[in-house]
């Protein structure tokens, strides 16, 4: 009773055409009414391919800049800014080393950062920047969108940066602790497994899967097993199950 | 089984043990036959439930399952991961049917744990290659034309831990990185249209508002194809925990690919690189090289009953059951064999049979109480043949971690236990 008053003299600030008195109503939209009229008005009503419907607003500079947080390889979205190898490793430190370990080794299950290199095709491969990524700009981005675990898109481009450097010092790709990473000489950081991937080619390599006619009657004369998931008994019980509420 | 029991009344106490052996199922009445039959108390009695009031219909506004399905939840395994908000959960398969995963049994798979996003305070970003970048509102969204499809969800990882070998024991561990909900949502194409795409346009960066900023690099092929911007599973709101309010469905890829909470879609010439498509969700061959991209999901099947945590209860008449999918297209035939692969049957294939979907197959047979090593193959439109596990580490080794579709075998024991093995 008293609520309704309120949300139809809101809806009325706000410009808006009450139709239906129906939930969508009881958040009071705070949406900039953009009526859909100008750039597209004509071709609505026009039966084109893929009319405009004339729905959302033209995005603002400042929001676009805002979200737009993503590195390419090629180096477009760096930010401008400078960080050194020695830099890096206070910050490091201070802020990633009680997962990732003083030298990105990992502390426990946490990532493994840095080393491994040469070890692709070990029969157990450590994957980490150093031995396995492909491109730098990966690191930058990735450290700046969601690292720390837990409060991520809180570090400076220059503290991304100087984490970057450290991150290369590392993994063996830079030597010198004086090293600056910056938007300047960061594309020329080549990291060392980035010819070693290639486009999905299951369609070719696997073409043997295709168009078989599989064996119905008498395919094996005989059958052993060779391995059972209760050797390692890893599986959790019902008990471990999570409770439903 | 026995829980009817569990608050008895008074009057009913002394057919207690009555009650508890015809609750015990089939293994009991076999054993009884030659014996002079017993009236069943749970006949012969007049039961609460047949007596007293059951609960009005206002105790539910929203319902939920039987309390005697208490078992039927999402299972992790807290060895796979290094904290609970990066990592994942698991489909209980062995105790559904039909092809609909219900909406809070789907699996969930987060990388900065479950966003809470108000949806009025939600915001879809289109910029980049456009002619004219746009901000859109859920309000807006929900006023342009739905659609409404039905297709599965597979993590790359799902039966990534058996690349080695059998591990895990249980479907729902093996197999349960999977689930099918009927999506409503706009054509992202519509979406684009809206903004005008450049000719130069040939991919689009896809970010989710979560803590992860989840993003990944989409072909503009596929997105103008048929991935749909999902608001809706099942017929109502999406789940938190599937990206509430809204969410990327890209039919028949990888999971990853599936941006939950989406919030940004960037348009360029090039993919991004992207951690997500490098660090992760790519493959690592035994030359010691990767393939990237590796986005659609190949022909992939499995027995959800009998399984190590669905065995088999009594000899005689049984059903078998499973599940078939296909990132190409739709199943076509579904084999199943239970002596190991020596000979196989053609499965009877039951429901709709929908593009990119759960495929749901049945094998109605007799058991005589001996061993079984139960198989399923998956045939689809295309012509794949689901490979087994030996042919795919024969092109791949064991260590690509993602896009395991081999053929899962159970060995299913005389006393019906069943167990995840592999076989030569």
């Amino acid at each position: 009773m008293s609520k309704s008053p309120r949300i139809a003299l809101l809806a009325a600030a706000a410009g808006l055409v009450v139709v239906v008195a129906g939930p969508l109503f009881a958040q009071p939209a705070t949406k900039p009414q953009a009526p859909p009229k100008p750039p597209h008005a004509g071709q609505a009503q026009a039966p084109a391919a893929s009319p405009r419907l004339g729905l959302g607003r033209e995005a603002l500079p400042e929001e676009i800049k805002a979200w737009s947080i993503e590195v390419r390889p090629d180096g477009k979205g760096l930010p401008p800014g400078r960080g050194t190898v020695r830099q890096g490793d206070e910050l490091f430190q201070a802020q990633c080393a009680s997962c990732h370990g003083e030298f990105g080794q990992g502390n426990g299950r946490w990532p493994v950062l840095a080393g491994g290199q040469g070890s692709l095709k070990d029969d157990r491969p450590e994957k980490t920047i150093g031995s396995f990524w492909p491109d730098l700009s990966t690191v930058y981005d990735y450290i700046h969108r969601a690292m720390p675990f837990g409060n991520a898109q809180s570090l400076q481009p220059d503290e991304v940066y100087a984490l970057t450097a450290y991150l290369l010092y590392l993994n063996d790709i830079v030597k010198d602790e004086d090293f600056e990473l910056s938007d300047k000489n960061f594309t020329s950081v080549k990291l060392p497994n980035a010819s070693a991937f290639y486009d999905d080619d299951r369609e070719s390599t696997e073409k043997s899967f295709w168009g078989r006619q599989p064996c119905m009657k008498d395919c094996k004369r005989e059958v052993k097993i060779t391995g059972r998931a209760t050797v390692l008994d890893v599986t959790p019980d019902s008990k471990t199950a999570p409770k439903v509420d | 089984m026995t829980s009817h029991a569990d608050n008895p009344a008074p009057s009913r106490r002394r057919f207690l043990g009555g009650a508890a052996l015809a609750g015990a199922g089939l293994v009991a009445a076999g054993t009884a036959r030659g014996q002079s039959p017993k009236p069943d108390p749970l006949i012969t009695d007049v039961q609460d439930w047949n007596r007293y009031l059951g609960e009005g219909v206002d105790k539910h506004p929203y319902g939920s399952p039987s309390r005697f399905e208490k078992n039927v939840v999402r299972r992790d395994v807290p060895w796979l991961t290094a904290s609970p908000e990066s990592s994942v959960n698991f489909t209980p398969l062995h105790d559904l049917d039909g092809i609909i995963t219900p909406s809070g049994l789907c699996f969930e798979r987060h990388h900065a744990g479950i966003a809470d996003i108000d949806p009025a305070s939600h915001r879809l970003m289109i910029h980049g290659l456009v002619d004219k970048p746009l901000v859109f509102t859920m309000e807006d969204i929900r006023r342009m034309p739905r659609e409404n499809r039905v297709y599965f969800l597979e993590c790359a990882a799902n039966s990534g831990m058996e690349w080695r070998g059998a591990q895990l024991n249980g479907c729902q561990f093996t197999h349960g990185m999977v689930h099918n909900v009927m999506y409503t949502g706009v054509p992202l194409g519509a979406i684009l249209a809206e903004a005008g795409l450049k000719p130069q346009a040939k991919w689009l960066m896809l970010e989710g508002a979560d803590a992860a900023g989840m993003n990944r690099s989409l072909p503009i092929e596929k997105a103008l194809d048929d991935v749909l911007i999902a608001f809706a599973m099942n017929g109502e709101a999406l789940r938190p925990e599937q990206g509430y309010p809204l969410r990327a469905v890209i039919p028949g890829w990888e999971g990853n690919l599936w941006v939950k909470w989406l919030r940004r879609i960037e348009v360029g010439d090039m993919p991004w690189m992207a951690r997500e498509e490098t660090s992760k969700y790519t493959d690592l061959l035994a030359d010691g090289r990767s393939r990237r991209f590796t986005f659609i999901m190949d022909a992939k099947s499995v027995v959800t009953n009998p399984s190590p945590q669905a065995p088999l209860k009594a000899r005689g008449r049984n059903v078998l059951s499973g599940l078939a999918w296909s990132g190409r297209g739709t199943i076509k035939r579904v084999d199943v064999t239970l002596d190991g692969g020596r000979n196989w049957q053609e499965a009877r294939i039951d429901g709709p049979v929908l593009d990119k979907s759960l495929t749901r197959f049945y094998v109605d047979f007799d058991w005589n109480g001996g061993e079984l090593l139960v198989q399923s193959r998956a045939m689809d439109s295309t012509g794949y043949v689901q490979p087994t596990k030996e042919e795919l580490r024969k092109v791949r080794g064991a260590n690509s971690i993602y896009h395991n579709n081999g053929i899962q075998t159970w060995h299913v024991k005389p006393n019906g236990e069943t167990e995840n093995v592999e076989i030569s």
